[in-house]
Parts: C-alpha cells; structure tokens; sequence
C-alpha cells in the first residue's frame, strides 16, 4: 500500500496539513501536493474504473498524461468532471469523487464487462452500430449507457468566472524546465519581449528530482540563481499554471491558465484564456515516459518510473514498501536507485535487456539491487492491486521463472518527446531509431508568415534528455528566437541511445497474454486489440486509432501513441517510420469550457443591437424575439393575453384602423455617386437608374446564380443617390455584397456606398386611419394625393425633421416614417399620442408576418432558402428584360432554373381551414429511389388569419401556378396528411384597392 | 489564426478580423456566356496545395478587399496587394517562384 515518509518531500509543507475528502472519506495531505500525491500519500490506490471493462485503476503518472484518476472536484456550481488528479493542486476543503464506477468504487458491477471482454473486441461500437440494429438499441445502448462513460456533465450553472486575455510577445517559451528556463534567460538577455508558461506549479521541471548538477551547481541552485534572474528582467513573464495547449497559424498560441483553483475564495477569475501572438516559440514541453506492455500492466500499484520517482522527491510519498522496477532503458534506475535512498525496498530490477551495463547499472548493483538482465514481467497477482509479479525471459513466451512479491511496479519504456505542440501546425517528426523515439524533423517545422519555422524545439522536447543537452539546447534556442533564427545546431548528447527497443513483453507472449497487456488505459485498448485491428486490414495507422479507439479522448496519444503503433507495425510487419504517427491534435490537455468562453456569458454573450424604441418595448412588456443581433418585439400582450390573442389584435388593428411597427432594424444603405444608377441596375433584376426621384421601387437581388438573396424597397433621392432598403438580416451581408462588387469588379466606377441602418429610426404607421394620425402631427407635408403609393417625401413632422415613404407590407394603406435614431423615440411617442383617438396599436413581427401572407408577399427566408429564384416566386415581372446584364442574369438561364417542373409559389388552403404545419411537405405518389414517400411541394409559410378567420398557407409546388383548385396531401408528423386547396398566394385584397386608397 | 497585412490601412489583422473570399482574379462570366464557361466562373476552382491568390476582406477594419499570396501548406505568405488588378505585382509574384 502507498503512503507518505516521514520526512522529505521537497515541495509539500509539513506546517500546512489540508483535510479533503474523497468519496465522502475524509483525508489529510499537505499544502504543496496535488491530489494525485495526497490520495497516494493517504493510501488511496483504488481511483477509478476504466471506460470500457471498468478495471481498477490507479494514479500512474506524475503529469498531464495521467490516464485513470479523472476525479469529479467540488459541488454544484463549481464541479468539474475529468479533472486529472495530478494537475489539481490540493486544497483545504477540497471535494473529490471517483467517476465511472457503480454502486461503487470498489464493488462495481461494471467489471462483468471484464469476463465479456470477448463480446467487446477493438470496433465494438462499429460493429454493433452496423447491425442487428434491435440488438444495440434494445440490449447493448441501455447497459452501455449506464456503465460507460467519464464523469458526469456539471448541472449546475458555473459559479466561477473566467477572463481572457491577448499577449504579443517575441519569444515564447513553453515549458519551465531546464531547457526552457535558459531558453528564457538567453532571449531576455538579448533583449526579446519573453513569456515563459509553465503547465505545473513549480519550475524546473525534471532537473531537481533527478538530482543531476546543471552547469555545475546543484539543481535547486541553479533553479534558485535562474528564476532570480529571470525576475529582475523587465521583459520577461514567468508564469506557472499555465498550459498551452495548442499552436496555430502564423505564431498564435492559446494558453490555458489556472488562477485560483489553489487558493479556492481568492478574488477574480477562476481561469484565464491567453491568446497569445509570438514572433517564435521556444518549445521546451519535456518529454514522456511511456509505459511498457505487459500483461496486468494495468492493476493499481503499477506506474511509471520516473513518476514514482517525482512522488517520491516531491511528496515523501511512495507507491509500496517493494517495488519491482522493469525497463528497458537506463533511466529507471534513477528510481530503483532513489527508493533505496529514502529507505524503500526494491527486490528486482527487471532489465529487459540482455547486458544492462553504465554507470546506472553499476551503481544499482553496487546499492545492493538485484539486476535481472533480459527479464520482464508475464503477470500481475493481485485482484485490486499489485501484490507480486511473474518474471519471465523476455525473449520467450512467458514461462514463468520467478513470482516475486511486491506493492508496486515501476515501468520504464523509454521517453517520448512531447511534440504535440511540434505537430499541431503542421510540424512533422522523424523516428530516432537510436533513442526509440519521434522527434521534431528540422526539415519540416512549423513555419510562420514569412516562411521560416515558428517554433523551435529544445531539450527534451528535441529528444535530447540529458539536463547538459537541456541547458545547452534551450540556451541555443533562446538566443536564436530573439535574433531573428529559426533553428539551433542540436546537440549530439547520447542519453537514451541505451534503449532496447521493447514494445510487448515477453516478446512470444501468445493471444492470451497479449490481451491482458493494456497500451491505452484511459481507453481500454489492448495489445491483442491492435492485432484485431492489423487482421481485419487496418493497416493505416490513423483508421486503427479510430477502430480501437487507441489515443483517443483526452489521452491524445500522451501515453499510448508509440507503443500502440509500435505493435501495429509489428502485426503488419513494417517498420515503425512506415507506419507512421497520428495526427496531433489541440487542445494539449483540455481546457474548460468557462475558460474557452470566458466574459463571453449571460448578458456578454454576444452583443445585443438595440433600436431607439427598445427600451418602452422592454417596459412595455413586449415578448421579445432575437433577429440576429437584434431584439425585436414580436408582440405585445395586454395583461392576461396569450401571444395568439395578442397577434390577432394586433392584426386587426392594422386591418381596420391604424398600427405602429419599429421597422428601425430594417437595412438602409445609401448608394450615390456618378455611376451609382448603372451600379443599381447590376445588383437588381429591375431597373433602377430610370426610377425617378422622388419615387419608390421594389427591388429583387439574386446572386450570380439566379437565386434570390434579399429584396426591400429603393428610393431616389436625388439625381445621384439611391436609398436601398433591405431586409433586417440582410443589412450587413448586402452592403457587403456591394462593396464586393465595387470593390474587386468593377473598382473605376464612381460610386459610394454606406450602411446607415442605425443612423435612422423608422415607424411603420398602417391602417385604413394611417394618414389622419400623420395628419394630426403638425408638418408641412402633404400626405394626401400628393403622395401617392411608392412615392416618398420629406420636411417636418411633430417638429423632427423626417422622411415619409408611402410603401406597405400589410396590404393597407402605409406610411414608413424615417427619422434621425436620436428622435426615434420622439416620433414614436408622438405617434402614440396623435393616435389616441383611433386606438393605435403597436404591432410585433409575428402580426407583420400575418399581414404579409394574408397578402401573399415573400419573405426572404421563408419562401426563400438560397435555391429559389424570382421566377418561382411568382416575380418575373421584376426581372428586367431590357438590361443587357444584371448579377444572377446568366445564372437564371441555366437550363434547371428555366425547366418547367420547377417548385413554384401558391397558397394552400387547408380543408377543414386549419392551420398547416409549419414546413410540411406536400406528398406525391409513389416513393424515391431511397425508399421514402415523394413529395412535390413544401409549405414555406403558414398562419392562423384573423381577418379570414380561417389558416392561410404559401407554398412552393410543382407547376404551382398552373393547378390552382387542385386538392393536394400535406404531411403531418405522427397523423394522416391533410387535405388542402391550391389557391392563389394573395389570398385578401387581390386588387390592392387598400394599399392604393 | 493566419494574420495578414491589409495594403489599405496598414492594418497587420488577425483572421477574426478579416473575412475570406475564395479564389482571387476569377473573370466574371455573364450573359452570352456558354454552359462551360459559366459553370467554370461558378464553381471549378483549383484549390492548390501550395501558393495561392486568394481573396480576404478586412471586414472589421477598414472594410476594403485586397489579395493575399499565400502558401495553403505551409502558410506562408508571399505579400499582400489590393484587390484592384489583374494579378499579383512582380516583387510578389516573383517571390511566390511564378507558382500559381
Ligand atoms: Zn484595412
């Protein structure tokens, strides 16, 4: 069993005992731990249960590759699921649960998962998915459901805020160890702009827990004199919590920085986002150390080498009182070597290779360790930990020689340069057959802007693991990011050439064995799994990661990447450069879903456009719908009011006396200069040069494809100015549609554009009592037949200078009243007011909507779907037959756009006059080629009429306009189609004898 | 996140500040135009792996289009100019290694 020393541990304060729980047990640890530490100093071995056969597992790494104790911290508002025990720095108080496993951690019925390991083989989930399909649904989803899957998701709204920030610095430096701390010292000396992030509390890195002298001096010396240096420059940030987790294009960089998940009460943001841009980024992230397969390298007690070792210096914690260590390199003998020391016992080194010798090896046997040269391990004994191991030659099939008993394991499969960061941006590796291992390849970095390689690779990080090669590398590095280089002469240092290049151990281990032997344990994959996968024809590397879900999740190959493809390059017999390597992916090591938002929630989300009138919307209790950006009403119910009831009054206001609408949202660009009227004739399908001031035109743009992309109505200003309404969504887009144009086409033509959609308030006033409310206004202008029906005017109205167009979207008669966003309000009131007498109602957009289709007028976005062209919609009339060009005129006359068979509009009446279903389709005979029912039409817009008392549809069918009183099928979901009537899309006022009156 | 140099305002813009805009220097097709013509102004780009003209809007900034030369591998850029041309200037195009 694990448990603490009674002295030592570098980092942890003795002074500072914190209580924390974990399932509802209470434990004690020290400040200065992660949970990791404390839970293994406490005894706690058991830690979770894995994804897919819900295995014991305990803590096997130091780090962020740390694939089993994903714990649930905290409650309610400020839970997190899958927080890696080894990255949570322990607090008082502190709150953790095991995940994944029930009724409980130590019983969990989960593990008969684990006898029906056959029935779960590598591409279960494919498999099963494909078919019988009753069988996934009915038997394996509701059992798989319940025993799989990580933590479980928050339900609570965060408590915890969370910032974003951007730095622009020259050098970036990732990682705080040796390589990268002199990285630092070299750039800011050469006067760079330097940020250095460090994902772990405390610098260093690997350098004070192996004990080797940097530059000379002790390692904590070194750390000590460095970080001194490094604080006295002015431009140099040093800062520790702080991952980064991925690199992109041309020197960004996002890191993820953690604030006050160790000091829990402390004031601001829990987390902080960087985004940070940097000239070039030193990455000295270290390296990993891989586990070896072997069969039980999976049971609690059984962690990595230089893990034990980091607990061991850092904590004073110890994974048993014997531990057994198996490698196939030099390094793990600095642990057998450091467990001797604090007085631990370590019955075996077994060497998996033939002639372990150096200066290590000697040093072992001189303390007095048993070396077992070309030894591993055949088998674990234990049930929920480590209580022995089975030796066995490593070059045979696993006959067991020896059972030795122990506590723990420490394996060593050799290390792995943590080139995530290399990779993400499209920097490639290259296997270092010498050292087992993929490194950065030089010839191929990760290049910025100007072409040279953004980031360059130093240390470890480089594949180069002797803190002599750190120091000098990140020295290089440093210097070279700040002048101006994108590459260092790397150094030639030797340590790890001593591997044995040992990827399953016993070598001859049979099927049996080779599926107790774990590659992946976050996600349960098996050496006997990548078999599976090589048999059934995966021989891509990327396809079988996918199939046996190898490196997958949050794991990103940290753990199991060159292992796993190193037994697939062994089942397919290539070699491993053959095989290749994975795609790297960010986020390094994940990132919280608060920090990616950051001030981004609730009222920040996203910006809100609001109109002059939004605030007596607001307190006039209208219910509010988002358009885009802005909030409009969509109407306004009187106390007691549903919004049906309230709709409907709204519409007979406006059919019967008088309605105001805030059409402020509404785009308005204007378009002037000398050429702005042959500019207009090319947007729109009509003409508008010829449109004389003064006057108003309805107007279609397409796209050069013929298809309807907005409409709105234009007014002549003058000689050389055009003012162009468009839709509420369509401001924006289509004034950068124009400018598009202007810009990159036709660029000598003399014309201007601005988008002034702010810049004026507008009212729609509509009703039969329209113009007595204007009138009762005092102005000078004459609203009478001066102004008749698509003219505009302009000159005072209630004291605001404004300009009245004559336009309607209800069908009645219509005024749009445009003033300066600054009266908006003004004009709005005095509305109110003039309109006391003849019950003015304000209108919402849902009563608009109504109006409009009782009308039959289009809606962009309804009747539209960016495959719809005028034609369709009944709208040949305003398509120029004059202009030679207009955008969308070619694209029309492709044969498919013309073809009579076209979907085209109408109105549908409902038999019984219901209302249709909103997006319903209209059936045809018969069935498609994929075996679903046919159809010939679909509803684009349908609504409950007021004024006909009855629904009302427009529809997009088949030869539409040509079967008008034809009954037709529209489909509902869960009942029998409906019948309905064609009839014509204008289904009130079809003369326009209202809007003209 | 590429981060390119707007030739207009001088603007060294992030991506979030720019919008793109396909294939650059296309020709445009109009009426009179045969089926193959018009369907290559539509819809056949090249989309190369290595250099390409491309077009970007610095659309939350001083709102002009320009050009971009940039490698879509390597993401190396070889320069900016407007959107005013028929093609790159010489200094980019020779940059680029007469590659696109
Ligand atoms: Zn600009």
């Amino acid at each position: 069993m694990s448990g603490r020393l009674a002295t030592g541990g570098r980092l942890i304060d003795r002074s500072r005992a914190l209580e924390f729980t974990f399932d509802g047990r209470r434990l004690t640890g020290f400040a200065g731990d992660t949970l990791a530490a404390a839970l293994l100093g406490a005894g706690e071995g058991l830690v979770g249960r894995s994804f897919k056969y819900h295995r014991p597992r305990g803590i096997v790494a130091y780090g962020p590759e740390e694939p089993n104790a994903l714990l649930g911290i905290g409650r309610a508002g400020r839970f997190e699921p899958n927080a890696r025990a080894t990255q949570v720095d322990l607090s008082d108080g502190l709150e953790a649960e095991s995940q994944n496993r029930w009724p409980s951690l130590a019983f969990d019925v989960g593990t008969l998962n684990g006898l029906a390991a056959r029935v779960l083989p590598a591409g279960f989930y494919y498999k099963t998915f494909i078919h019988p399909r009753p069988f996934w649904k009915h038997l394996f989803e509701p059992v798989i459901r319940r025993a799989a899957g990580l933590g479980r998701a928050p339900r609570h709204r965060d408590d915890d805020t969370y910032e974003q920030v951007h730095a622009h610095v020259d050098v970036l430096v990732v990682g705080g160890g040796v390589a990268g701390l002199a990285a630092a010292l070299a750039a800011g000396r050469a006067g760079a702009r330097v940020m250095v992030v460090e994902q772990s509390a405390h610098w260093g890195g690997r350098a004070p827990v192996d004990g080797d002298p940097v530059d000379g001096r002790a390692p904590d010396q070194w750390l000590g004199q460095t970080l001194a240096a490094l604080e006295e420059m002015e431009n140099v940030r040093l800062i520790p919590r702080c991952a980064a987790v991925g690199v992109y294009d041309h020197g960004f960089v996002l890191a993820a920085e953690r604030l006050t998940d160790h000091d829990p009460g402390a004031p601001g943001p829990r987390q902080r986002l960087w985004r940070i841009r940097a000239g070039r980024v030193v990455l000295a992230a270290g390296a990993i150390e891989r586990p070896l397969a072997f069969p039980g390298n999976d049971l609690p007690g059984v962690m990595l080498a230089s893990a034990v070792r980091d607990y061991l210096v850092n904590h004073a914690v110890f994974p048993g009182d014997r531990t057994v260590v198996v490698t196939n390199n030099d390094d793990a003998y600095h642990t057998a070597l450091a467990l001797v020391a604090a007085g631990l016992r370590v019955p075996a080194i077994l060497d998996a290779r033939a002639a372990p010798n150096g200066l290590l090896a000697d040093a072992a046997r001189a303390a007095g360790i048993r070396v077992l040269a070309g030894h591993g391990i055949a088998g674990v004994a234990g049930r929920q930990r480590v209580a022995g191991v089975k030796v066995c030659a490593v070059a045979g099939e696993g006959a067991v020689v020896e059972e030795i008993a122990c506590e723990a394991v420490a394996m060593s499969g050799g290390w792995s340069p943590a080139v995530h960061l290399w990779s993400h941006c499209g920097g490639r590796v290259a296997w270092d057959a010498d050292r087992a291992m993929f490194r950065p390849d030089p010839a191929h970095p990760p290049r910025g802007a100007d072409g040279t390689a953004m980031v360059i690779p130093a240390g470890a990080a480089n594949g180069r693991l002797s803190p002599a090669a750190a120091l000098a590398e990140g020295t290089a590095a440093g210097t070279a990011a700040a002048t101006g280089q994108d590459r260092i002469d790397g150094s030639d240092d030797p340590t790890g050439t001593d591997i044995a290049p040992v990827w399953m151990m016993p070598q001859g281990a049979g099927p049996a064995l080779r599926a107790k032997a774990f590659l992946d344990f976050q996600n349960d994959v098996k050496v006997a799994d990548v078999d599976l996968a090589a048999r059934e024809g995966f021989e891509s590397v990327e396809h079988t990661k996918r199939y046996t879900t190898l490196g997958m999740a949050t794991d990103q190959g940290k753990l199991s990447n060159i292992n796993g493809l190193a037994v697939l390059s062994q089942a397919l017999h290539k070699d491993i450069p053959a095989v290749g390597t994975t795609t790297f992916r960010p986020p390094y090591v994940p990132v919280t879903l608060g920090t990616l938002a950051g001030e981004a929630r609730g009222d920040l989300f996203q910006p809100v456009r609001a109109t002059p009138m939004l605030g007596w919307h607001v307190e006039r209790e209208a219910y509010m719908e988002p358009v885009g950006l802005w909030r409009r009403p969509y109407c306004y119910p009187a106390p007691g009011e549903t919004h049906e009831v309230a709709v409907a009054r709204e519409v007979n206001a406006v059919r019967q006396g008088v309605g105001i609408l805030d059409a402020s949202t509404l785009g308005k660009i204007l378009v002037q200069g000398l050429d702005a009227g042959r500019f207009l004739d090319m947007l729109y399908t009509g003409a508008m040069s010829t449109l004389p001031v003064g006057r108003c035109r309805y107007g279609l743009m397409c796209s050069e494809q013929g298809f309807l992309i907005d409409d709105g109505v234009v007014a002549r200003l003058s000689d050389d100015a055009w003012l162009c309404h468009t839709t509420t969504g369509g401001a924006d887009r289509i004034h950068a549609h124009m400018e598009d144009w202007l810009q990159t086409e036709w660029w000598d033509w003399r014309v201007f554009t601005l988008n002034l959609t702010e810049q004026y308030a507008q009212v729609a006033v509509a009703g039969p009592r329209a113009r007595d409310v204007l009138e009762t206004l005092s102005g000078d202008i004459d609203l009478t037949a001066a102004l008749p029906h698509m003219h505009w005017t302009h000159g005072t109205l209630a004291g605001i200078p404004a300009r009245i167009f004559r336009i309607s979207f209800s069908g009645e008669l219509g005024f749009e009243v445009a003033v300066p966003a600054a009266r908006g309000m003004d004009l709005w009131q005095a509305l109110l007011r003039a309109g006391q007498g003849v019950g003015i109602t304000p209108y919402g957009t849902e009563a608009l909507h109504v109006l409009r289709a009782e009308k039959g007028f289009i809606m962009i976005g309804d009747e539209t779907d960016g495959t719809v062209t005028p034609r369709d919609l009944g709208l040949e009339g305003m398509i120029s037959k004059k202009k030679a060009d207009f955008l969308g005129k070619r694209g029309m006359e492709r044969s498919h756009l013309a073809a009579p068979d076209r979907w085209r509009l109408v109105g549908l009446r409902a038999a019984d006059d219901s209302v249709l279903p909103e997006g319903a389709y209209v059936l045809d005979a018969g069935r498609t080629e994929n075996g679903q029912r046919a159809t010939q039409g679909r509803v684009t817009s349908t609504y409950w009429s007021p004024t006909l008392k009855r629904g009302i549809a427009l529809a997009l069918l088949r030869h539409g306009p040509d079967r008008m009183g034809q009954s037709v099928d529209v489909s509902r979901i869960g009942a029998a189609p409906i019948r309905a009537t064609v009839v014509a899309p204008c289904q009130y006022d079809p003369d326009g004898g209202r809007m003209h009156g | 996140m590429l981060r390119l140099t707007c030739p207009c305002c001088g603007v060294e813009a992030d991506e979030s500040e720019l919008t793109q805009g396909g294939a650059a220097h296309l020709r445009r097709e109009g009426p009179g135009s045969d089926e193959a013509a018009f369907e290559a102004y539509l819809f056949l780009r090249d989309n190369p792996k290595g250099p390409h003209l491309e077009r970007w809007r610095h659309s939350y900034g001083c709102g002009k289009w320009f050009i971009a030369a940039r490698d879509t591998v390597t993401m190396q850029v070889f320069g900016t100019y407007p959107a005013q041309g028929s093609g790159p200037p010489p200094d980019i195009a020779a940059r680029m290694g007469g590659r696109a």
